[in-house]
Order: C-alpha cells, then sequence, then structure tokens
C-alpha cells in the first residue's frame, strides 16, 4: 500500500492551470525526485502536499485514508514534513530554538512551566550529530553558513519522526561537502522506511538517492519511472519537452 | 595525505573561532547588548552629577527620578513586546487618558478601588484588542492603526469626561493616593511594582513559549506561521498586553497626583518609544531586553533631572532625549556592523 496517494490533483488560480490532472503514489521507505521546469507546477504541488491550499479537485490519501489539509498543521499532523526551500527560520533564535519552534519541550517548576533549555540543547544536538551536521544548538541561526542552516532545517522534521519528508531543492546553494551530508541523511531517512520526496534541479543528486523521479511539465506528470529504467539525458529531454512522454 | 590531515586540523581551528566567538555566556553575554552600554551612560552621568549639582545624590532626588521614571519603564515593559514583533503601539499615550478617566469617573461615583482598577485595566484591554485584531487580522500597518487609535482614543476621553477634571475618588481615596504616591521602605510603590513587572518580563522572555514565541515572530512572522504558532492571536495578545502596562500606569499616576484630567498621558508613547528604544529594542523586531525597558527610561528621567539640577532651562529636555535616541540607535548600528 502507498504511504501518499494523490489521485487527478487540479490546481487552477483563476485562467492558469497550475496543475492538470496529477497522479503520484510513494510507498513507505521511497525515495522519489519530483523534477521539471520553472513553472512546470513543482512548487504548486509541494504546497499541496504541505497543506499551504487545498488542490482545485483530486484526493490526497494517507495511508488509504482520504484527507484535505487546509494549513500546514494538518499536514504535519497527518506525518507530513517540510524542509522549504527557503528554511523558513529564524534568524535571531538559536539553533536549538528553531529546530524545537512551535514544539518547544518544558519542564514543570512548580506552579509554573517553563522552556527546558538543557532537554531541547541536548536533543537538538543528537539531532544534528545525527546528521553530522557541526552545528551547535546554541548558535544564532544568523551566523550560520547555508549548510549548518540547511542542518537546522532538516533537522526539525526530524523531531516528530515523520512518515514523509518533503525537501525543496536541499542541496542548491550549499557546499559540495554539505550537499554529501544532505544526500546520506536522505539515505538514511529511507533506511528507516520514511518516505522522501526531493525536488530539485540537480540531477546528480537525484539519481544518486531517488527510487523513481517523476518530471511535471506544463503542469502535466509526463513521465514517472524507476530510476534504473532512465537515463539523466531522457529525464532532461522530458523536462525540456525534447521527449514528449514516457 | 599530509594535504588532507591540514585541511582538517584547518576546518578544527575555524570551528574552534567560530565556537568561542558564539558560545558566549554570562558575562560576555551580557557586554554585547545595548542595555548594559546604555546603564554604563547611565552611571556615567549619575557620575558627572554627582560633582555638578550637591542635590543630586540625596534621598529626596534619587527617590522622584526612581518614581518618575517608573510610570514610563511600565509601559517601556510593554512596548518593548509590540516592537518586537516589528510593531508599533503610539495610542499608548493617549490610553492613559482614557483609562485613567475611567478610573476617575467609576471612583467618583462611588465605587471601590478594585471596581476603579478593573474598570481601567478593561478600557485598557479594549483598546488593545482593537489595535491587535486592526494589525493581526486585517494586516493593517500598526503605525496607521494606532495612530488612528489614539486619535479616537483622546476623543473618547474627552467625551467620557465631558471634559471635566476629577480630583474626588470617593472612598478609598487614601488608599489610591498611598497605592500611586506612597512608598515602602523608602522605596516608591511604583518603582516596586516596576521592579516586579521587568522580572515577570525577564522570565516571560526567558522561559515562556509565550516570550519565544513573540520573539520567533519577530525574526520571521512566516517561519513562525509555518511551524504552527498562532501568529494572529499572538499579535493580538501583544497589543493588549502593552496596553495593559499603559493602563496600569495610568492607574498609578492617577494615585500618585489625586487628579485626572483626559489630557494626562498626552504624548507620553514618545517618550515610551524612545525609553523602548534607547533600552536595547529593534524597530526591525526580534530583539526585546526586559532589563532595556526600566534603563531605558532611567536614562531619559535622569537627562531630565540633570538638565534642571544643572540649571539647563528644561526647554531644552526633548533635545536630549532625542540625541540620546540617535546615539542609542547609532551606537547599536555600529556595534552590529563590528559584530559581523
Amino acid at each position: 500500500m502507498s504511504l501518499l496517494e494523490l489521485k487527478s490533483i487540479t490546481k487552477s488560480f483563476g485562467a492558469i492551470h497550475a496543475l492538470q490532472g496529477v497522479d503520484l503514489s510513494i510507498a513507505p521507505g521511497e525515495a522519489v525526485g519530483l523534477m521539471g521546469d520553472n513553472g512546470a507546477g513543482k512548487s504548486t504541488l509541494m504546497k499541496i502536499i504541505a497543506g499551504n491550499f487545498p488542490p482545485t479537485s483530486g484526493t490526497i490519501g494517507i495511508n488509504g485514508k482520504h484527507v484535505a489539509f487546509t494549513k500546514p498543521i494538518d499536514a504535519r499532523e497527518a506525518g507530513i514534513e517540510i524542509v522549504y526551500q527557503d528554511l523558513a527560520l529564524c534568524d535571531n533564535l538559536t539553533a536549538a530554538a528553531n529546530v524545537f519552534l512551535g514544539r518547544e519541550l518544558r519542564k514543570k517548576v512548580g506552579p509554573f512551566s517553563m522552556l527546558d533549555y538543557p532537554a531541547m540543547y541536548q536533543r537538538a544536538g543528537e539531532l544534528f550529530s545525527e546528521l553530522k551536521s557541526e552545528t551547535r544548538p546554541r548558535d544564532l541561526v544568523r551566523q550560520m553558513s547555508g549548510g549548518q542552516r540547511q542542518a537546522v532545517a532538516i533537522a526539525r522534521t526530524r523531531l516528530s519522526d515523520p512518515k514523509l519528508v518533503l525537501m525543496d531543492e536541499p542541496t542548491a546553494a550549499i557546499s559540495v561537502r554539505q550537499v554529501k551530508e544532505v544526500l546520506a541523511l536522505i539515505h538514511r531517512l529511507k533506511d528507516t522506511g520514511h518516505a522522501v520526496i526531493l525536488v530539485s534541479h540537480r540531477m546528480p543528486d537525484v539519481f544518486e538517492v531517488c527510487d523513481r523521479v517523476a518530471v511535471l511539465r506544463r503542469g502535466s506528470k509526463v513521465a514517472d519511472k524507476r530510476i534504473d529504467d532512465t537515463t539523466p539525458e531522457e529525464v532532461t529531454g522530458l523536462i525540456i519537452g525534447a521527449i514528449e512522454a514516457a | 595525505m599530509t594535504d588532507k590531515s591540514e585541511n582538517q586540523t584547518d576546518h578544527a581551528a575555524i570551528d574552534e573561532s567560530i565556537t568561542l566567538r558564539q558560545e558566549v555566556s554570562g558575562f560576555g553575554a551580557i557586554i554585547r547588548t545595548q542595555p548594559f552600554w546604555v546603564l554604563l551612560a547611565l552611571l556615567a552621568l549619575a557620575g558627572v552629577m554627582t560633582f555638578v549639582s550637591d542635590a543630586f545624590m540625596t534621598e529626596r532626588n534619587i527617590f522622584n527620578i526612581t518614581r518618575n521614571m517608573a510610570f514610563f519603564g511600565i509601559m517601556a515593559l510593554g512596548m518593548s513586546a509590540v516592537i518586537c514583533t516589528a510593531g508599533i503601539d503610539l495610542s499608548v499615550g493617549s490610553l492613559v487618558g482614557l483609562s485613567g478617566i475611567v478610573t476617575g469617573l467609576l471612583m467618583q461615583a462611588g465605587y471601590g478601588i478594585g471596581v476603579g482598577f478593573l474598570g481601567c485595566m478593561l478600557a485598557a484591554v479594549a483598546v488593545g484588542f482593537v489595535n491587535g485584531v486592526l494589525v493581526a487580522y486585517l494586516r493593517m500597518p500598526p503605525f496607521v492603526v494606532t495612530l488612528g487609535m489614539l486619535s479616537i482614543v483622546v476623543s473618547l476621553a474627552r467625551v467620557v469626561s465631558n471634559n471635566q477634571m476629577i480630583w474626588n475618588f470617593g472612598p478609598d481615596q487614601d488608599l489610591y493616593e498611598w497605592i500611586g504616591g506612597g512608598a515602602i521602605l523608602g522605596i516608591p510603590n511604583v518603582v516596586w511594582i516596576l521592579g516586579v513587572l521587568t522580572a515577570v518580563f525577564w522570565w516571560v522572555w526567558r522561559y515562556t513559549t509565550w516570550g519565544r514565541w513573540v520573539v520567533a515572530i519577530g525574526g520571521n512572522a512566516h517561519a513562525a506561521k509555518l511551524a504552527g504558532i498562532p501568529v494572529e492571536r499572538m499579535l493580538v495578545s501583544v497589543y493588549v498586553v502593552c496596553s495593559l502596562t499603559a493602563g496600569l500606569s495610568a492607574f498609578l499616576f492617577v494615585g500618585y497626583t489625586g487628579s485626572v484630567t483626559n489630557a494626562m498621558g498626552f504624548t507620553w508613547e514618545l517618550t515610551v518609544i524612545a525609553a523602548t528604544v534607547i533600552g536595547g529594542a529593534n524597530l526591525m523586531g526580534g530583539v526585546v531586553f526586559a532589563l532595556g525597558a526600566p534603563i531605558g527610561a532611567a536614562l531619559i528621567e535622569l537627562i531630565r533631572n540633570s538638565l534642571i539640577l544643572a540649571g539647563i532651562p528644561a526647554l531644552w529636555q526633548q533635545f536630549f532625549v532625542g540625541l540620546f535616541l540617535i546615539l542609542a540607535v547609532l551606537l547599536e548600528q555600529i556595534r552590529n556592523r563590528g559584530g559581523k
């Protein structure tokens, strides 16, 4: 049974049809690369899965159950975590504070409930070391490198042990060494039964970690192939439209 | 092989220096904050004043300075919260007038001090709530909303009071005047209240999710929203808190002066905002210091007091407050540039 099942998802913004009848299914432990040129509908599809807005028509199923998201929290509660391209971090807070943002750990002191700094620093530290990142829980995000910021955003998704992690361009704008770290993390997510959707422009990254690649062009899915059955050349052809469909 | 290990030591060295630079704690963290430097300026000014005027270090003068600053300090604590969300509340000054009038009218009508206090706070909550709803849910600019509210509230205060002064506070008059103007252990009651509130806000900013979320909203409201923080409700609560501090300050000030007119508090918002910014708040949001509010308010009151004692006409007071405000922001800019 598939973990996430999208059926004939359509999204229109007035006269603009951003998505036209897209189907997509993902099994647990599977990583799917979502590729397409700018304006192909990747972001729109992502935002629908993330609960930013509902589709105009079509259904979303999780573990066979029909769901309807109206806000990002609904998606998170259904087990979908998102790493946004802009990372959605608060620069003025520490790494640990960002990891726990909205889900702060608290402890009781008499009648008062207070933020549990030691526990949050410790847990954030564990998450960073799992990611093999040198990010320090007490550092301010403002002072961090692109890779460290990425680690903070990814560590945040690990807090709740999600079923599906959606990553929007996680390997853009970070160093080669950090790309390897992020890809290694995606492998680890897969090994532990998490499904991953990787939205990326970087062909080598998709071919390294994904099991399948889905290609969007002008709001329609034009291909959904196993990585073993395709080549970067074919995918490029599909993205730019040199190959009609596959 | 040697190359590689050298690279690794380089990384280690870089990490080490990053750690040293960023994981500052205790005293190191304190001296990086704006309130610390303003406190130094405060102490320096006080030091100079002890030589300029014999009257400065007298118990009476210190009593007066601390009492006068407390009214602004209490309001600056609330204003800090609003400014931390990158907002501003221009209506607090006129709210002092309105909530003071409400208190006066209730107590003049023979109600006890409890009812007077409650009415004062309800007026404050109402104004803060409207401000908050307009800013958070209708996404109007805080400057415009609270500027409009300033005008509305001034007018309401005039209407409600029928433009009369109130100096009769009914059966609890003596108690009320003691609360506002009295002292415990030689320290004015309002200063005790400022101290307790500062401690409460310090705790709130450091140890509560409410405080953490307000700071997060100031840093990146969009990210806060995506993280599941109820940004709109938080914003409403922030404006209500700011108004409550204005209401409390009004309640105490009426008790202290023993009378109230609807002009009370007029233009106080400027002093409160100046105190908040001098105390380290950043109008771009995301920065808050509980201790900054009383320190900023203290500096402004100290300037006023010093000018009087040094024989400089009080007409110059606003000039120096403005000067310190600009200097404080300049200092902040210079320090930020150095830090990056």
